[in-house]
């Protein structure tokens, strides 16, 4: 907490707000040009009280989340379906912020269908189906262990077939450093394109929020495998603060667009540079 | 082998090569490097403070010595005090003398429970003990179809029934199974959950005192960044689990986790989890994990 150890702007409370961002997995070098802002602003005759402290810090998050490719609005098609491909490593929450957002479109009275293109694990497609019928969406889904490339690829078709507004393709957790993995992804976007050239639309990025400093790695090679659009920052309703998507938007340039904060269909909420800087500084 | 540590470190060193000795302020610059990396390896902030006090006393003696190579000789000393952070001894399961051995797994959604109960299963077969899991997560969609699939691909026995929430009637009903069974060992599956949900971790309470389990295996993503210590003390303090098993190493995640929960909590770090597949399962070895952290 910053307001334990504040006396005024000096070394120790500087200190201290440099621990609150480690603590908060923002890693080494953002946390310092963050410290630094604020310092630079103290100097400059800004920042004297302790909420103008907290206000320099909030503003320093937000600013660098706001800078660049920064809206959190979804693309859509111009015309058909729009198709989102959801990616990312083992159990960061992939399949259940598709449930969310599905649910989230359905309610607007948007038609949907799910893809479930992980065919690999134990009761994945299952669990897709389940998200499916609670959310009131359709639901394509191929055979356990069978080509994932060929069950996207049916998705878009059918979506496109039913005149879809969305087709959202869940794939298997992965870890970055498989290649072979990585490889198949990069399979998979190529088939979702060859059966609608400009799809898909959006590839999100689903980053588990307790992670640590692995994110920058797992998103730097997402993006270099696939043309990632954006990030998702899931379990925010748990104590971990997420930190590291401020390394992550400035390394791949694209907005954060979701919130997941817990397991529940209504759990899900439009990323807020804002609102999110505030809920730190008022940690 | 030059590691990305002691080239660092070696820089940090290089500019005093023709004076021999080393200054205070000197081993400071050594030692934010050191910082740098360990932070970068998401051990908790806390603990690499304590480690750094610790290490760089022992630098300074060592250095006064005028020893060549200092930056290898302060990779030896990290390492080594990193190692002896990590636990010494290895430790397998517990087995009761009184079968079934009854293992609950807990954790933070998707930390990898299920599969490792999976892994686990199929390790015990191996060893020709006769292994039940227990589905007692019935909240998770499909979480039940999932432990069934693996039961059935390792031809391991589950027990599971939809007809009810009461994940305590659940799981003796699965145990008195095993019993009947003369299993070796029954695995029961938890629901993940956040230490902070009091009704949730108010479940597990109740679990742990009607199934007494012989170990409470805490499974945590390795990959967990600086949160990694508050999670385990929450679950620990909640349950007093017996061991730890730490997820998704296979990737490059460095695991810092591995250090800060064992730093904090001194429950051993009893498997770690290489992978997808049934067999990814491999024991803990403190030295290699020291290794990993310092990017060796
Ligand atoms: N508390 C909390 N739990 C979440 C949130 N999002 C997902 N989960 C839980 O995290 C676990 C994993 O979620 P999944 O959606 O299966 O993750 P996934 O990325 O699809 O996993 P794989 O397909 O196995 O790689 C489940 O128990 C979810 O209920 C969230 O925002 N908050
Ligand atoms: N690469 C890799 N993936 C793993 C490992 N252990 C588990 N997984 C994957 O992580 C994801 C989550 O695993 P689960 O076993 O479903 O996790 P869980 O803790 O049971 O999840 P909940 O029941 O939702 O809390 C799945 O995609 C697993 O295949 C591992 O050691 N390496
Ligand atoms: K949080
Ligand atoms: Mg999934
Ligand atoms: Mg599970």
């Amino acid at each position: 907490d910053v307001s334990v150890l504040f006396k005024g702007v000096d070394e120790g409370s500087l200190e201290a707000l440099e621990t609150l961002l480690i603590e908060s997995d923002f890693g080494v070098p953002t946390s310092l040009a963050l410290v630094a802002e604020v310092e630079r602003r103290h100097k400059r005759g800004e920042v004297k009280t302790e909420a103008e402290f907290r206000q320099a810090l909030a503003d320093g998050v937000a600013n660098a989340l706001r800078t660049g490719n920064a809206d959190p609005a979804m693309a859509m098609a111009a015309s058909g379906p729009t198709v989102l491909l959801v990616i990312g490593v083992n159990g960061a929450g992939k399949t259940t912020f598709i449930g969310k957002l599905a649910a989230q479109y359905r309610a607007q009275g948007k038609r949907v269908l799910v893809g479930a293109a992980d065919t690999f694990r134990a009761g994945a497609i299952d669990q897709l189906r389940v998200w499916a019928e609670r959310s009131g969406a359709e639901f394509v889904g191929g055979k356990p262990g069978s080509d994932p490339a060929s069950v996207a690829y049916d998705a878009v078709d059918a979506g496109i077939a039913r005149n879809m507004d969305l087709i959202i393709v869940d794939t298997a957790g992965r870890l970055h450093t498989s290649d072979d993995l990585m490889t198949e992804l990069r399979k998979m976007h190529r088939v979702i394109g060859k059966r609608m050239p400009e799809a898909p639309h959006e590839i999100l990025l689903v980053l588990d929020g307790t992670i640590g400093q692995n994110a920058l790695s797992q998103a730097r090679t997402f993006s270099s495998a696939v043309p990632v659009t954006g990030v998702v920052v899931t379990k925010l309703d748990g104590t971990a603060k997420g930190g590291i998507v401020v390394a992550v938007h400035e390394a791949l340039n694209v907005p954060i667009k979701y919130v997941g904060v817990g397991e529940q269909v209504g759990d899900l909420e439009p990323f807020d540079a804002d609102v999110y800087a505030k809920e730190l500084v008022e940690a | 082998m030059f590691d990305e540590l002691t080239d660092k470190l070696g820089n940090v060193f290089a500019k005093l090569r023709g004076r021999g000795v080393l200054t205070e302020s000197d081993i400071k610059d050594g030692m934010r490097e050191v910082r740098r990396v360990l932070l970068e390896a998401d051990v908790n902030f806390a603990l690499t403070r304590e480690f750094l006090e610790r290490v760089e006393k022992q630098a300074i003696g060592v250095l006064q010595l005028k020893q060549v190579q200092p930056a290898q000789q302060l990779v030896k000393i990290v390492h080594d005090e990193l190692t002896a952070m990590l636990g010494e001894r290895r430790e397998g399961l517990k087995m009761s003398s009184v079968p079934p051995t009854v293992v609950m797994m807990v954790g933070l959604q998707g930390s990898g429970k299920t599969t490792t109960a999976g892994k686990l299963a199929r390790k015990l077969k191996l060893e020709a003990k006769t292994t039940r899991l227990v589905a007692a997560d019935v909240y998770r969609p499909a979480a039940i179809d999932q432990l069934e699939t693996l039961g059935k691909a390792l031809d391991v026995p589950v027990y599971a029934d939809r007809t009810t929430q009461d994940v305590v009637k659940i799981a003796k009903a699965g145990i008195d199974q095993g019993v009947r069974n003369r299993d070796r060992v029954v695995i029961v599956d938890t629901a993940g959950r956040l230490q902070i949900d009091a009704d949730m971790m108010d479940e597990l309470k109740r679990l742990k005192a009607a199934i007494k389990p012989d170990e409470i295996l805490f499974v945590a993503d390795g990959m967990t960044g600086q949160e990694a210590v508050k999670i385990a003390q929450g679950f620990n303090e909640a349950l007093d689990i017996t061991g730890v098993i730490l997820t998704k190493l296979d990737g490059d995640a460095r695991g810092g986790a591995a250090l800060s929960i064992y730093g904090v909590l001194k429950k051993p770090i009893k498997y770690i989890g290489v992978g997808e597949k049934p067999d990814a399962l491999e024991e803990f070895h403190p030295e290699r994990m020291a290794g990993r952290i310092l990017q060796m």
